[in-house]
C-alpha cells in the first residue's frame, strides 16, 4: 500500500519523526482500536486516533447525547443531541479524516457479548463510566490476551494503565473486587472537570499510539496519577498478583462474571 | 518531620478539602486510626476491622502495601502515604453512612 499525496500531508508530521516514519503510518492505518465508551474518556480518545489514522475504530455506547455530555464530551455537538453517541463519534471522526472507518456498536458489553466484539480488534480502551463493565472488560482482555489500556476520572482526579495480559499485572491486581453490595449503600452524582476526562484520554491514546508502533515503555505495572488541582502527576507501581484471580497462577475466575449495579444504588 | 498523607479526591471532603495531611510514624493501621481521630469517618471509608478494604490500595513511598507487610507495614517521618481508591467516573461512592 502506498501513500496517496493526501495521506503524505496529512500524515506528514507523524512519517518525518523517526520513531514512526512511513512503516510506523502504515502500521496505524492498519490497526484496529476498541474503545468502549463515546463519553468524556472516549471522546478524545477516538478523537485523536482518528486524526492519527488509526484505520478501524470501533465505538462502544448505547447512550444518545444529552445536553449536560457536552461540557467534556467533544466528539458529540449541539446537532447531534439524542443522537446514539457511537453514531455521533462516528459523524465526527468520519469528517475528520476519511481514511477512517468507524464502527459504531451500540450496544452495552456483557458477558454474552464481549468475546465476539473485542475479537476483531488489537487493542482494548477502556473508557467506561462504572465498575461492572471495567472489570468485565479487565477479564475479557486477560482471557483472550488484548492489550488493554484504561482510564478512569473523577471529579479532578484521573488514573491511567495498560495492561499486557501475560506480560505484567492486569486492573483486578490492582483492585482485586469492585466494591461490594453491602458496602456501599448510596452514591451520589459526581462532578467532573470537563477538561479532565481530554487529559486523560490523550494520555490513553498516547498509550495506544505506543503500542501500535511499539516504540517507548508502555504504561504496564503503573498506575499514573493526575491530581488536576494539585497539577501533579505521580506514579504507584502495581505488582504482579500471583494469587490474582484472574491472572494468578491459580486463576478462580474462570468464566466472565456479570455484576449488577445495584450495589451502588440511587435511593 | 511526620508522615505525609496524600488524600484521594472522593475522601477530601472528610479533611477540609486538603489533598496532603500529616500522619504520625508506626504502622500503617495505626496511622489510620490516628487520621480518624482527626478526621472522623476516615478510617471505616478505607478500613474495616484493622484491615484495609479492597478496592482502596495504600501505597508507601510508591510501593503497594499489600506486597510489603500489609496493615503491619511499617511507616516513619519522610514518608509519603498514598491512599489510591478505585474509581470508574459517573458515580462516587460513598462509602458506609
Amino acid at each position: 500500500m502506498d501513500f496517496t499525496e493526501e495521506q503524505l500531508k496529512r500524515y506528514s508530521r507523524h512519517i518525518i519523526l523517526p520513531e514512526v516514519g512511513g512503516k510506523g503510518q502504515k502500521r496505524i492505518l492498519n490497526a484496529r482500536v476498541l474503545v468502549v465508551g463515546a463519553g468524556g474518556l472516549g471522546c478524545p480518545v477516538g478523537y485523536y486516533l482518528a486524526a492519527a489514522g488509526v484505520g478501524t475504530i470501533g465505538m462502544v455506547d448505547n447512550d444518545s447525547v444529552e445536553l449536560s455530555n457536552l461540557q467534556r464530551q467533544i466528539a458529540h455537538s449541539t446537532r447531534t443531541i439524542g443522537v446514539n453517541k457511537a453514531e455521533s463519534a462516528k459523524q465526527t471522526f468520519e469528517a475528520l479524516n476519511p481514511d477512517v472507518s468507524v464502527i459504531p456498536i451500540k450496544d452495552r458489553l456483557n458477558s454474552k457479548n464481549i468475546l465476539d466484539i473485542i475479537k476483531d480488534y488489537d487493542i482494548v480502551v477502556d473508557g467506561t463510566d462504572n465498575f461492572p463493565t471495567r472489570y468485565l472488560i479487565n477479564d475479557a482482555c486477560v482471557m483472550t490476551k488484548k492489550p488493554l489500556v484504561s482510564g478512569a476520572i473523577l471529579r479532578f482526579e484521573g488514573q491511567v494503565t495498560t495492561i499486557l495480559p501475560g506480560d505484567g499485572p492486569c486492573y483486578r491486581c490492582l483492585f482485586e473486587e469492585p466494591p461490594p453490595p453491602g458496602l456501599v449503600p448510596s452514591c451520589q452524582e459526581a462532578g467532573v472537570l470537563g477538561v479532565l476526562p481530554g487529559v486523560i484520554g490523550a494520555l490513553q491514546a498516547t498509550e495506544v499510539l505506543k503500542l501500535i508502533l511499539g516504540k517507548g515503555k508502555p504504561l504496564k505495572g503503573e498506575l499514573l496519577i493526575y491530581d488536576a488541582l494539585g497539577a501533579n502527576f505521580r506514579k504507584v507501581k502495581i505488582p504482579k498478583n500471583e494469587d490474582c484471580p484472574v491472572c494468578g497462577k491459580e486463576p478462580r475466575i474462570r468464566e466472565l462474571v456479570d455484576y449488577t449495579e445495584e450495589y451502588c444504588s440511587l435511593t | 518531620m511526620a508522615v505525609k498523607v496524600k488524600i484521594p479526591v472522593p475522601l477530601q471532603r472528610l479533611t477540609q478539602g486538603k489533598e496532603e495531611v500529616e500522619g504520625e510514624a508506626g504502622t500503617v493501621i495505626s496511622l489510620i486510626e490516628s487520621l480518624d481521630k482527626k478526621y472522623p469517618g476516615i478510617g471505616e471509608r478505607i478500613s474495616e476491622g484493622g484491615k484495609i478494604r479492597r478496592f482502596v490500595n495504600i501505597y508507601v513511598n510508591e510501593e503497594d502495601i499489600r506486597f510489603l507487610d500489609n496493615e503491619q507495614t511499617p511507616v516513619k517521618d519522610g514518608d509519603v502515604v498514598s491512599i489510591v481508591p478505585a474509581i470508574a467516573g459517573g458515580l462516587i461512592l460513598r462509602g458506609r453512612t
